[in-house]
């Protein structure tokens, strides 16, 4: 029962959006063949109490895919943008490869 | 108890009877009743019988959080067990009946259990008949079923119709007494759109409590009349809000039952509403809290602010002699409004030193006020005959003599007042507990949710109006949007009237002899049960709840949850704070699991998506089945009237002359863009950057794990675009993740999707004539084998519709995909059908396309179970070296490198006309049949070219195993069957066929 903003439709429910998983890391590059590094990236994920980024795709509505800062105690959204961009602004949550805390 | 009507008074309308039937018996209410106060003014005492013991029940409250008066009402299919008698509508022509009795209400055999008493306490069931052994306890299970229990809700389908909603607003206001009047007035005058949420018939809360003509009922009529006025606000009678969720929402269940139900006008009998506000206004009230004395579970015990309800709303008085056992100011209203008219009130009140004003108008109205005693005891069978008295020296103590028998027929209680903090809760506030009031109240809130009034622990009239404009302004605020001072009037009541309970808390009020004390009236838990669950062990609340059954019944424990918890604290010799409370989850108050489903039953279940063709196949004999979401033509009449008999002719039409099927259900996504085929690429395992532009190739893809997820043909059309097919499950998932890709990861490819799945009808054209009717069915295409061999694509058009042929095959035979935009979809299938008559064309169905490629050995989507590796699959030299892909890394994982993965293989029966089906467990000849086995069955089907059951199976070693005897297990029918291990390509291993 959340209300998520697509950064280009506006606020809808969350039953318009599918979750893409844990946006805290940065995917391996393409031509990198480190299985250790892709088993990190795959299979091994934080768990927190707090703010938490996450991949959302409007899937039932322009397809976008953002991501999202979500508190996963109280589910308070704290910032919302293109995942093309990287971390929204006003995320207090660092994405690993960005400096700060992964 | 002997309610009747007063001559006067109330706010049910005398001109206007209602007859309805309570166990057969008709009895006449009036507009503006409930069931339960109408059965007060009827006289009924007893409605119902106990879930554990059978002891006979009455009607204890007046609202929802009624334990005891639980009823059934309706007939047939409309048959609804267990609503309380207390929130019951009357409405003319209802028919209610008692629960839990047999054979009627004053004879019941199975009371029998409370001779069994003694050993029925806590746990009882659970200690003698499980520890037997499971057998004993399924053997004793239903009896003990029949023998508890509520009611029994009807069988056959409802014949109601239900709706789910969506509501909007800036701010709602859950509850309509004096503090959520206040809040809805003041936030309405700042113009924003205000929804007044009431679970009753009637707005007013409390206020429809009060006397008419009195100060509070012309506060309410006015304010009311002014909110009336505001058209931004909306007043929802008969609406509970159930609970408050994630960012601001409610759920709101809208009852009509007051309405004549009639499915054929299409109206909603209940419509769930999922609001969405800026603000919410908690204004939910306060619940009376019984006291704990032997039978005080005895038709007649009423709770003293009960009694007035049924006085001053309903004309409906408890009796006419009525004992009132308090240990708080608030029931002195009940005691002096039933004197005035005429009932003969004793006031025990277990505090002493009561004060002046108290004691001077209880003289004046002839109330007798006995301090410091109280009701140790209620007396009388079947309902209350008299209130045992004796002398409270304070919580845990014993009197050592009864003082008096005295004679009553009403026995009115009031042991504090709970708030309603369940909406404060649901979001895991955890409610704090206030010694000043014994009392929880609602712990932190989140940022735009405020709660005011009773709800919080203000019970004084004028000091709940203003917390409630005050909260209306914050909600307001929140919702940004301002309130004009001196938006809500004052009522104009005594400077005394505090409000101020002045509660001495009182848990469990001991008599010099044993009986039953009551907590839970609805799971009959008893203050046994809770010190026998301390000595047990299960000492927190959500033990003590889970051991006794406490709070468990239809009524959530709303009038016994703090009395338990607080005698569990006592047993524990910590204070009530300490205890806490349990967890408040949604509902508030049950809600009928069909108005949850809404329209979402039958069909409307889940959505089914039909193909372009869908119409064309109901007019020519298809038969269907369900794929996924989808509806496809299963197989046609023209073949046989069985699935079974028409595959086969389906399959020999195709591999001796020609056959088309519809295939529109195959994922279709556009792929455009400079980078275009560097995305596929990447994607697929194989290389697609210099696939020529004109043809087609089949790829597969892996997921990051390096497990294999979807296969399909992709077309280069040019350049810059392709034309991907997805297999008909996976297509959204393949659509949603190579958007994926794009968007967050090779944000520097400049490539665009779209999904063509819905855009285009898909068909395929199969058979060794397969040309030769296409050839005639496009003349303007040239399909000659030298210009369209093998995966050869080629756009263009007929008669002016864009046409798509791709030379790919499924089967195995000479074949075509045939694409056109989805309107033309049936146009060119009849086209082609009508071209194909001299070479005798017939449709086939999915069950001989699924058979043939099974025959060719194609993998789909039974095969692709998320679970294989390309090596799995045979199709490891598939993978290119040359370049990286998505999965690779992972993919080289050594346990993919293992020998003994479950691999693909072919097998065929060795025992002609023995079942082989789909699923079967495999084993070794040698193997004892037992367990998850070596693999199993994917896909079966009898093969029209061999003459023999085929089917293909993921088998532990594979091939490797070529040529190996097996067996084929299939526990739920006791059945095996051996087969033999072979190629999974049954025909045409060197593929003459498609390349002809």
């Amino acid at each position: 029962m959340i209300r998520l903003t697509c950064p280009l439709c506006g606020e809808r429910d969350h039953t318009e959006f599918r979750y893409g998983g844990d946006a805290s890391k940065e995917r391996p590059a393409h031509e990198d063949a480190d299985a250790a590094a892709w088993h990190d990236h795959v299979f091994l994920f934080d768990n927190p109490m707090g703010r938490h980024l996450e991949f959302w795709q409007h899937v039932l509505g322009c397809r976008h895919w953002m991501i999202v800062e979500r508190d996963t105690l109280t589910n308070e959204i704290t910032a919302t943008g293109p995942a093309r961009t990287g971390r929204p602004a006003g995320a207090g949550h660092a994405r690993t490869g960005e400096g700060g805390a992964a | 108890m002997s309610g009747f009507r007063t001559p006067t008074g109330g706010r049910i309308d005398r001109t206007r009877p209602i007859a309805f039937s309570f166990d057969g018996r008709p009895v006449i209410g009036y507009r503006g009743d409930t069931l339960a106060s109408a059965l007060v003014a009827a006289g009924v005492t007893l409605t119902g019988r106990s879930f554990k013991y059978h002891r006979p029940r009455g009607i204890v409250t007046a609202g929802p959080e009624e334990p005891a008066a639980l009823v059934t009402l309706g007939e047939g299919a409309r048959r609804e067990p267990n609503l309380p008698a207390t929130t019951v509508e009357l409405v003319d022509g209802l028919v209610a009946e008692s629960q839990n009795r047999w054979p009627s209400l004053g004879l019941d055999l199975m009371a029998v259990n409370q001779l069994a008493a003694p050993v029925l306490a806590a746990g009882f069931y659970y200690k003698t008949f499980m520890g037997p052994g499971e057998k004993a306890w399924m053997g004793y299970e239903p009896f003990i079923r029949r023998a508890a229990g509520l009611g029994r809700a009807g069988r056959e389908p409802d014949p109601d119709r239900y709706e789910g909603r969506h509501a909007f607003a800036d701010i709602a206001v859950v509850g309509s007494g004096p503090a959520g009047l206040a809040a809805a007035l003041a936030a309405g005058r700042s113009g924003a759109r205000v929804l007044l949420i009431e679970q009753d018939f009637e707005a007013g809360g409390s206020l429809l409590a009060e006397p008419e003509g009195g100060v509070e009922a012309a506060w309410r009529a006015r304010v009311l009349g002014e909110i009336a006025s505001l058209p931004n606000v909306t007043l929802a009678l008969r609406t509970t809000a159930f609970g408050l969720y994630d960012h601001m929402t409610l759920g709101l269940v809208e009852r009509r039952d007051h309405e004549r139900a009639d499915p054929a006008s299409g109206r909603a009998r209940q419509v769930v509403v999922t609001l969405r506000a800026k603000a919410v206004v908690l204004a939910t009230g306060a619940i009376e809290r019984p006291l704990v004395f032997n039978n005080n579970d005895r038709p007649g015990v009423m709770l003293a602010s009960a009694a007035r309800t049924y006085l001053n709303r309903f004309g409906a008085a408890v009796g006419r002699r009525a004992v009132i056992v308090t240990n708080n100011d608030s029931a002195y209203r009940t005691a002096f409004d039933l004197a005035d008219a005429g009932v003969a009130v004793a006031v025990a009140d277990l505090r002493r030193g009561l004060d002046e004003f108290v004691r001077a108008r209880a003289l004046a109205k002839n109330v007798e006020l006995l301090s410091g005693i109280a009701v140790v005891e209620a007396a009388g069978r079947g309902g209350v005959k008299q209130a045992v008295l004796a002398e409270y020296r304070g919580e845990g103590e014993t009197p050592a003599f009864l003082l008096e028998r005295r004679e009553a027929d009403t026995i009115l209680v009031s042991g504090g007042w709970t708030p309603a903090v369940h909406l404060a809760s649901h979001l895991g506030g955890r409610p704090h507990y206030r010694e000043d009031i014994a009392a929880f109240v609602p712990g932190r809130l989140p940022a735009g949710i405020v709660a005011a009034g009773a709800a919080i622990g203000t019970f004084g009239l004028v000091s709940a109006i203003a917390e409630g404009e005050a909260a209306g302004r914050l909600a307001a605020g929140a919702a940004d949007a301002r309130v004009p001072s001196g938006s809500v009037p004052r009522p104009e009541v005594d400077a005394a009237e505090t409000g101020d309970l002045r509660i001495e808390p009182a848990w469990h009020i001991r008599a010099p002899k044993k009986g039953k004390a009551f907590v839970d009236l609805q799971n009959d838990v008893t203050t046994s049960d809770v010190a026998l669950a301390y000595r047990e062990g299960y000492r927190s609340v959500e033990h003590l709840k889970r051991y006794t059954t406490l709070g468990m019944g239809t009524d959530q424990g709303k009038t016994s949850n703090v009395n338990a918890l607080a005698l569990m604290a006592g047993h524990r010799s910590v204070a009530v704070a300490e205890a806490g409370t349990t967890t408040f989850r949604p509902p508030f108050t049950p809600v009928a699991i069909g108005a949850l489903a809404g329209r979402g039953i039958g069909r409307h279940f889940r959505p089914v998506r039909r193909s372009p063709l869908h119409d064309w196949h109901v007019r020519n004999g298809g038969e269907f089945i369900e794929a996924g979401p989808w509806l496809r033509a299963w197989y046609y009449h023209w073949a046989g009237a069985t699935p079974a008999d028409a595959y086969v002719r389906e399959m020999e039409v195709v591999r001796r002359g020609v056959g088309i099927a519809d295939v529109s259900t195959l994922g279709k996504i556009e792929v455009a863009g400079p980078d275009a085929a560097e995305l596929l690429e990447r994607v697929y395992v194989n290389g697609f950057r210099k696939l020529p532009v004109g043809k087609a190739r089949y790829g597969v893809m892996l997921g990051d794990d390096g497990i294999v997820l979807d296969d399909g043909t992709t077309t280069r059309l040019s350049e810059t675009s392709f034309f991907m097919t997805t297999t008909t499950a996976m297509a959204g998932e393949v659509m949603s993740w190579l958007e994926f890709l794009i968007e967050t990861a090779w944000t520097d490819l400049d490539v665009h999707l779209t999904s063509l799945t819905d855009e285009w009808a898909g068909m395929a054209v199969a058979g060794p004539r397969s040309r030769d009717v296409l050839a005639r069915a496009l003349p303007g295409f040239d399909l000659s084998g030298e210009a369209l061999g093998f995966m050869g694509a080629v756009d263009g058009h007929h008669e002016g519709v864009p046409v798509r042929v791709l030379r790919l095959s499924f089967s195995g035979e000479l074949a075509y995909e045939v694409y056109c935009p989805a309107d033309y979809g049936i146009a060119l299938f009849e086209h082609i059908l009508k071209a194909g008559e001299p070479e005798g064309i017939r449709p086939y169905g999915l069950e001989a396309l699924a058979s043939l490629r099974i025959e060719k050995g194609h993998v789909a989507g039974l095969e692709l179970d998320h679970r294989n590796t390309l090596g799995d699959l045979g199709l490891a030299r598939m993978a290119s070296k040359a370049k990286p892909f998505v999965g690779r890394p992972l993919a080289g994982r050594p346990a993919h490198a293992g020998k003994d993965r479950w691999s693909l293989v072919g097998l065929e029966s060795l025992e002609p006309g023995a079942p082989v089906r789909g699923g079967s467990i495999l084993f070794a000849a040698s193997d004892t049949i037992r367990g998850h086995g070596r693999g199993y069955i994917t896909s079966v089907t009898w093969s029209t070219e061999l003459n023999r059951t085929i089917a293909l199976g993921l088998y532990e070693g594979g091939l490797a195993h070529e040529g190996e005897e097996i067996i084929a297990a299939f526990p739920l029918k006791d059945e095996q069957v051996r087969l033999r291990i072979v190629s999974p390509h049954f025909i045409d291993r060197e593929g003459k066929r498609l390349n002809a």
